[in-house]
């Protein structure tokens, strides 16, 4: 008798996750915030999600087929991309804006570079700071008109209060803010960004999962916190209570789902501790002292562009090269 | 608990339940034995028999060719049937003596065993080991006599026994621990004997509880070795974890155990040391699991050198009709094989047989930066920038990122998830970058 048998090289069992495992996992840890948000602000929020992903999604498939690549249409990286920058965009943006948007990220964020693993920016970044530059006007619109935010609160984010309130101390005040309307989420903003609390609960199952770590997340929020909070000792009738900092913006959805991106981080433990310390620096001298309100997604694009350097200069410690023990045992 | 932990590592399940309660069994002798001339890591032996030779179990049929070499020694008797090209577990052909068994298994006379093993002149014990073919059972199979003659500059202090068995599904090591415990320790007082000391010790995972019970009753009783358990992660028994986890000594990159004064043997080793001392045996029996969903009956045997896979896949009640890779040795180190005609060696420690559904198919995807394999490497490596230099043929590049510290554990693929074969691929890199270094030298 003879038997034919398949043969590949060691090891020959494997611990049975997936690039559409972990892609996918993201997805479903971004639902709840991604739930909330259509809850806030409506059908316009569920709108500006479907066309951000199906444009992403049918750019994927559209760039596949060009450069006769294996089909990684529903691999889950194009749907998080989508999913991503939509959760990145505010509810009333036109659909125009959503389909430009997710195909940009797919093609310029990704596909250009020679598809997922070879970005060396963060897609959904990409875009949407493409569409801050080019269209400021509809990515600065809070108007909400629709689901429960409908009448409910001022179209002025909190940051962009306090942005105004810093520039020109005439036209306005440093904003009121309810610490736990912030945690949960009642605030105009992006439609994924808005709760902490929903965005965290996302990311312990990632981190449960091991699809994140804690030390990119963990540098940058603390730095943005102490850096947030010297200012604010300084000059508390100037600055921003550092806890306001925290629970708004895009800090948590960039800290947790943005700089976490596996493909644009550093490679070891040592290289992701300094990358988070770089954006969190830089969003705080952003928010701080910068020309615009929120710079969660420049800070984390431009560590992105530091990644090769921080993995160049953070090799792991080898096995061996501590000099030998005496008499150790 | 060994006191000192390793960095990265895995833990995949052990999937030891199969077979760790499994008294060994002997498998019957089959028709036919084929003995590669290599079976050890060194110069292959040279064949001392031809066709139509009688042999005798015990009888030399290749002798040792220089210092990195052993001799080999028919498993059973019969009649040499050829001597040519043969399957071999470690991919082509390579010679090979093929007996007609006669089922007789009359042994040769055999050495003299050693009158008082325990207080002998050491070198009398090392040329045994020699004679005896002995190699290293744990998988890597380096000549025994040599890893017991370091250099006068490395004097050795720490003996260490290692019986982690940290592959899963095997089991061979865990039953030997059971039934030979006192073997084990005589084999351990014989190296230590060589080495002028009182004291070893043996290295046990904590997921064989009563190996470690059953070791620890007879070091209590002879006295001359502390039981270390060591935490349960892959790859704890490699030599270098293993040093680490007992000595908290670190084997500087690219030295060898007696850099730091240790020598490690594998349990199996011992008792094939033991029984050429005492019994003048050579070594032609082990213990080896055949295990795994692709087996009807997975069980732990005592095997002859030379028996076909076939042989020992039948005496575990044959192949299941949807097993679709077998494999010899564990899942993490072990090699696919592609016919069952394959012979098994002094080196084999299992034969796993994976079904279908356990057996992925290749293809990869690019590397998505997770990180998860430089998490993983336990030599501080990045198994990824190795890759990707490699990939790119930047082989000084892939020296510099230490590719040759590599100790092809496996843990790097068995986490990757975009499926990238980095160890193949570092195996790659190493013969490249040891190529290079060769040119450069001149």
């Amino acid at each position: 008798m003879s038997r034919t048998f398949f043969i590949t090289s060691s090891p020959h069992v494997n611990d049975g996750d997936s690039i559409f495992r972990i892609m996918w996992s993201v997805v479903g840890a971004l639902l709840p915030a991604t739930l909330w948000g259509f809850y806030l602000f409506g059908m316009p929020a569920v709108r500006v999600t479907l066309f951000t992903v199906a444009a992403a999604v049918l750019a994927e498939a559209a760039a596949n087929k060009m450069r006769g690549r294996a089909d990684t249409t529903l691999d889950g990286s194009a749907v998080l991309t989508g999913l991503l920058l939509a959760l990145n965009l505010p509810p009333s943006a036109p659909w125009w804006l959503c389909v430009f948007g997710g195909a940009a990220a797919i093609l310029l964020g990704k596909q250009v570079f020679g598809g997922l693993g070879h970005n060396p920016f963060n897609p959904a970044l990409v875009a949407r700071v493409l569409l801050l530059v080019s269209f400021p006007a509809f990515m600065t619109d809070w108007a909400v008109d629709a689901g429960y935010l409908a009448d409910a609160v001022s179209s002025a984010t909190v940051l962009g209060e306090a942005k105004t309130f810093l520039m020109t101390p005439a036209l306005g005040a440093l904003p009121d803010v309810d610490y736990l309307d912030l945690f949960i989420g009642f605030r105009a903003g992006c439609i994924g960004e808005v709760s902490p609390l929903l965005l965290l609960a996302g990311a312990a199952y990632l981190y449960w999962r091991r699809i994140i770590t804690i030390d990119i997340p963990l540098a940058f929020i603390a730095t943005v916190f102490v850096i947030t909070t010297a200012a604010w000792g300084f000059a508390p009738e100037k600055y921003l209570n550092p806890m306001a900092h925290l629970m708004t913006g895009g800090l948590m959805i960039g800290a947790l789902f943005m700089a976490t991106d596996m493909v644009t981080s550093p490679l070891n433990t040592k290289g992701r501790w300094i990358f988070g310390l770089g954006c969190g620096l830089l969003t705080a001298v952003i928010r701080l002292w910068g020309g615009y309100p929120e710079g969660v997604s420049f800070s984390i694009l431009l560590m992105n562009a530091c990644v090769p350097l921080i993995d160049r200069y953070t090799k792991p410690r080898k096995f061996g090269l501590a000099a030998p023990a005496k008499g150790g045992g | 608990m060994g006191r000192h932990l390793f960095r990265g590592g895995i833990h995949p399940p052990d999937e030891k339940k199969r077979t760790a309660h499994l008294p060994t069994e002997v498998a019957p002798l089959p028709e036919l034995i084929f003995l590669p001339v290599s079976q050890h890591i060194g110069a292959p032996a040279k064949p001392a028999v031809k066709k139509g030779d009688k042999v005798l179990k015990g009888q030399v049929v290749a002798t040792a060719s220089g210092f990195v070499s052993v001799p080999i020694h028919a498993s059973t008797s019969g009649v040499v049937r050829s001597v040519g090209p043969y399957h071999h577990p470690m991919g082509a052909k390579q010679l090979a003596i093929e007996i007609e068994v006669d089922g007789e298994d009359l042994a040769a006379e055999p050495l003299a065993p050693i009158e008082d093993p325990l207080n002998a002149d050491p070198n009398v014990i090392k040329s045994r080991i020699l004679e005896a073919g002995i190699v290293g059972m744990g998988g890597a199979t380096f000549p025994t006599h040599v890893k017991l003659s370091p250099p006068p500059e490395s004097p050795i202090d720490s003996v260490i026994l290692n019986g982690v068995e940290c592959e899963p599904f095997l089991t061979a090591d865990h039953r030997l621990m059971l039934e030979r415990g006192d073997d084990i320790m005589c084999g351990l007082k014989l190296i230590l004997n060589i080495f002028g000391l009182e004291r070893g010790y043996i290295g046990i995972e904590m997921n064989k509880p009563d190996a470690i019970a059953e070791m620890a009753r007879f070091a209590t009783e002879r006295g001359w070795c502390d039981i270390r358990g060591l935490e349960v992660r892959y790859p704890q028994g490699a030599e270098k974890q293993l040093i680490h986890a007992i000595l908290g000594r670190d084997v500087p990159s690219g030295a060898l155990p007696m850099a730091v004064g240790t020598v490690v043997q594998n349990v199996a080793t011992a008792v094939a040391i033991w029984e050429a001392v005492t019994k003048g045996k050579p070594l032609i029996e082990r213990v080896a699991t055949v295990t795994g969903d692709g087996v009807k009956e997975p069980k732990n045997i005592l095997i002859r050198t030379g028996m076909t896979l076939q042989h020992l896949v039948d005496q575990a009640g044959g192949l299941t009709d949807d097993c679709q890779k077998v494999i010899m040795g564990g899942p993490m180190m072990g090699m696919a094989q592609h016919t069952l005609e394959v012979p098994a060696t002094k080196g084999t420690s299992g034969v796993l047989c994976l079904p279908a559904a356990e057996v992925r198919a290749t293809g990869h995807r690019d590397c998505i930066s997770c990180g998860r394999c430089v998490s993983a490497c336990p030599m501080g490596l990045s198994p990824t920038t190795i890759f990707n230099l490699i990939d790119k043929d930047k082989v000084a590049e892939a020296d510099e990122w230490s590719a040759l510290d590599c100790i092809e554990c496996g843990s790097c693929s068995y986490v990757c998830p975009a499926w990238i074969p980095l160890v193949q691929y570092i195996r790659y890199a190493k013969g490249r970058v040891m190529a290079r270094r060769r040119e450069l030298k001149g």
